[in-house]
């Protein structure tokens, strides 16, 4: 075992961590904030890929850097700690990067991927639809074929950054006699074709970030489709060999807990620093522990990988531990902070400028998304530990 | 980075696992809960043969020179397998105190009969304030015609009941600080004025009571340096905490595979019970705290093998592994419903064992105000 990083990695997090130390500072969270783009800078973006670490993972024969799985995890490790934004190329990097590459054709590869490592497109996740959310496979989007093109009508929601997206792969049925899962294709959709319409979800943060898509008879070219007809539920399962690791989450969380233990030892509560109160002190060092078991358990799924092992399990626990885990630091922060915790940027009383009540606000959509900690659960159990599938009506 | 075990490390393990498999059954653990000395002869041996003693032990004492990390491996095998007697109490607490602070003469004297079976220690520690801080060390150490004499009482004491030798950690001196002035002495356990009394537990665990009453003990008996014990203790500890910790991740895992085992095989309502989602969730919860027991103590063991410092590492090894261990046992006997509440149930031994376990060597709020500081609160 060895649980150290080798001098040349140690170094490329030490240029990593001067670069975002530089650009991601306090003035950029605010003018971020200010454009409502909290998770969201098509600027960093392009910086990132101009400094060629947006791609670094994907092969070099198409546009990437071709870094080690440690490489990324480090990468990743410290964009969560500096919490950059992301929502500009986590699309286009991490899923349909991945899938076009794999089953892309060689025009399509041609055409989309050196957009995405150059930072310049934006894409958007069509999956989730009102009916069809831990149970994808019944989304009822159709797409019927109508000469050279694929007609599309249904509806769209929870999509992240349609409002800024140029394009959009989304699953659509092609065969609604089929098995669920057999009976779905894959669709790459320029978001300016006639018949889209994007609606404003507004979150609980008061933060527009999602959405949902209305398709009226959205006509698609047929060579827009990713993979083979009604194979599209397959295509969105491919898990290529970019980094998987979760660790993006412990990392922000260990940022966010610095910041709470600066406060603890600055602020006077009834007379006596908030550092001295045991109780506090019990919570924060809680914190503490539970953070570096997140790290642990998210340095397995890169390691996984990097040994060329595929995670069964280990991914999910990662992101259920992880995203539980800011559920509870969000709470013990707001604790922590009191009276003030609830206080919102912009008053000049916020503490940590309101950083903290995002944070625990934000967190609860984390179990929800991307797989809900019942959905994580459930594969853990069946994949982990093979215990018998609950039967399915 | 290497998450991995070397070959070398999967054979012990297999090798441990064998063994014990069909040298120490439950039975056995069950039978020895109730034994007075708490092991058998013959299994002792039979491990010393196998190396486990002197396994860390360098080989110039005749022990096989592995690693502590090494060692964190056959002590999650023990964990798992419950084995009873004296082990981590000769090899961890009465080794590496020997190793730490013996001089050459007293390595050369002890470390070879460790390693070949032949010697019995513990580390009396704990008095009845049952406090793990220096100045909860009261039993006094006088000088006295070039000799010392010992009297007090030391409680919590694992083994004493069989050892050769205790390891008594007694004050020599009211110092500045309560780390000054404590010493380590290397006292006959069988010798005139010492009382062992063993203690009721409900794990079957030896613990005892060992009162001391003008014990005298030679001043070539000093363990390392007078009035500078303390040091060594906390060394020690360091290591016998994280090393509890891998007898706990053993405990836990065996805990979790008795009880998925369980949810496959129990029917009712016409299905295994193991394909109810809040079952299923309750193993999911279960190996995730086993996973993150596993990595955090391996963290720390890896420090400590490489000799980097690990005081943060080893408080949160244990502040975790303490409370998953426990949540670990009471979800299983949730799963296992009313069989597991069964005295010849094997279940109760794993919660048992948590119980004991969590308190001994700090529990988990004694150790996270350990990580507060080191966070500089």
């Amino acid at each position: 075992m060895d649980f150290s990083f080798t001098e040349e990695e140690e170094r490329f997090r030490a240029e990593v961590r001067a670069f975002l130390d530089q650009e991601v500072t306090e003035e950029f969270h605010q003018e971020l904030e200010e454009r409502g783009e909290t998770e969201f800078s098509r600027e960093f973006t392009k910086k990132l890929a101009q400094k060629g670490w947006l791609a670094m993972a994907w092969p070099k024969e198409y546009g990437g850097g071709g870094a080690t799985m440690m490489e990324q995890l480090i990468f990743s490790e410290e964009i969560g700690y500096h919490h950059a934004p992301t929502g500009g190329h986590r699309q286009g990097i991490n899923l349909i990067g991945p899938c076009l590459i794999v089953h892309g054709t060689e025009e399509q590869k041609r055409e989309y991927l050196p957009a995405i490592t150059a930072g310049e497109v934006v894409w958007c996740q069509g999956f989730s639809e009102p009916n069809a959310g831990s149970d994808l496979a019944s989304l009822q989007c159709r797409a019927v074929e109508d000469g050279d093109y694929y007609v599309i009508d249904g509806q769209k929601t929870w999509t992240t950054n349609a409002h800024r997206a140029d394009w959009c792969h989304l699953l659509a049925r092609t065969d609604p006699d089929a098995p669920r899962h057999r009976g779905i294709s894959y669709f790459l959709i320029d978001m300016k074709s006639p018949g889209i319409s994007v609606r404003p979800l507004i979150n609980m943060l008061a933060s527009h970030d999602f959405n949902e898509v209305f398709l009226d008879g959205v006509r698609v070219p047929k060579e827009n489709i990713l993979g083979e007809k009604n194979r599209g539920w397959y295509v969105s399962q491919t898990t290529l060999s970019f980094e998987r690791s979760g660790i993006a989450i412990p990392a922000g969380a260990k940022r966010n807990l610095e910041l709470l233990v600066e406060y603890a030892k600055e602020t006077k509560r009834n007379g006596a620093p908030l550092a001295q109160d045991p109780i506090v002190r019990h919570k924060l060092a809680e914190m503490a522990v539970d953070i570096e078991v997140n790290r642990m358990i998210a340095y397995r799924v890169a390691w996984m990988q990097h040994q060329g092992l595929i995670p069964v399990y280990e991914a999910s626990m990662s992101k259920l531990f992880g995203t539980e885990l800011i559920k509870r630091l969000g709470d013990i922060g707001m604790q922590i902070l009191g009276l003030f915790g609830p206080l919102e940027r912009g008053s000049r009383w916020a503490p940590l400028r309101g950083r903290i009540a995002r944070a625990c606000q934000f967190s609860l959509g984390g179990t929800i998304a991307m797989g809900s900690s019942e959905i994580m659960k459930n594969i853990i159990a069946t994949r982990g530990l093979e215990l018998p599938r609950e039967p399915r009506p | 980075m290497d998450l991995g075990f070397s070959e070398e490390q999967e054979m012990l393990r297999t090798t441990a696992r064998d063994f014990l498999d069909n040298e120490c059954p439950k039975s056995l653990v069950k039978e020895m809960a109730e034994d007075e000395k708490g092991y058998t002869t013959e299994l002792w041996k039979e491990m010393a043969e196998l190396g486990w003693m002197g396994l860390t032990i360098p080989e110039e004492y005749d022990g096989m020179g592995m690693t502590f990390l090494d060692l964190v491996i056959l002590l999650e095998e023990m964990g798992r397998a419950c084995l009873p007697g004296p082990f981590f109490s000769t090899v961890v607490l009465g080794g590496y105190t020997i190793l730490e602070a013996g001089s050459e003469e007293q390595k050369k004297e002890l470390l070879p009969k460790i390693s070949a079976g032949d010697l019995i220690l513990t580390l009396a520690l704990t008095e009845p304030s049952g406090s793990y801080e220096p100045d909860a060390i009261t039993v006094k150490a006088t000088p006295k015609n070039g000799e010392y004499v010992i009297s007090g009482t030391k409680l919590f004491v694992p083994d004493a009941n069989v050892a050769d030798y205790l390891i008594c950690v007694a004050r020599t001196k009211e110092g500045a600080s309560p780390e000054d002035g404590i010493t380590l002495f290397l006292v006959d356990a069988k010798g005139p004025g010492i009382t062992t009394t063993l203690l009721k537990t409900i794990a079957g665990d030896k613990q005892c009571e060992v009162v001391f009453e003008d014990v005298k003990v030679p001043k070539g008996n000093i363990l390392g340096e007078l009035d500078k014990g303390w040091g060594v203790v906390e060394k020690v500890l360091a290591k016998a905490t994280v090393a509890l910790c891998a007898q706990m991740v053993g405990g836990a895992q065996a805990a979790l595979e008795m009880s998925v085992n369980y949810a496959k095989e129990r029917v009712q309502f016409g299905r295994p019970i193991g394909s109810f989602q809040a079952i299923q969730h309750y193993c999911a919860n279960m190996l995730t705290d086993v996973d993150g027991s596993k990595f955090i103590t391996y963290e720390a063991a890896w420090k400590i093998s490489e000799g980097l410092p690990a005081t943060m590492e080893v408080s949160m090894a244990k502040a975790w592994v303490s409370e998953a261990y426990r949540r670990v046992t009471l979800l299983g006997h949730q799963i296992h419903g009313g069989i597991g509440f069964c005295m010849d149930h094997d279940m109760p031994l794993y919660f048992k064992r948590s119980k004991a376990a969590e308190p001994t060597f700090g529990d988990a709020d004694f150790h996270r105000e350990m990580v507060a500081k080191q966070l500089g609160l």
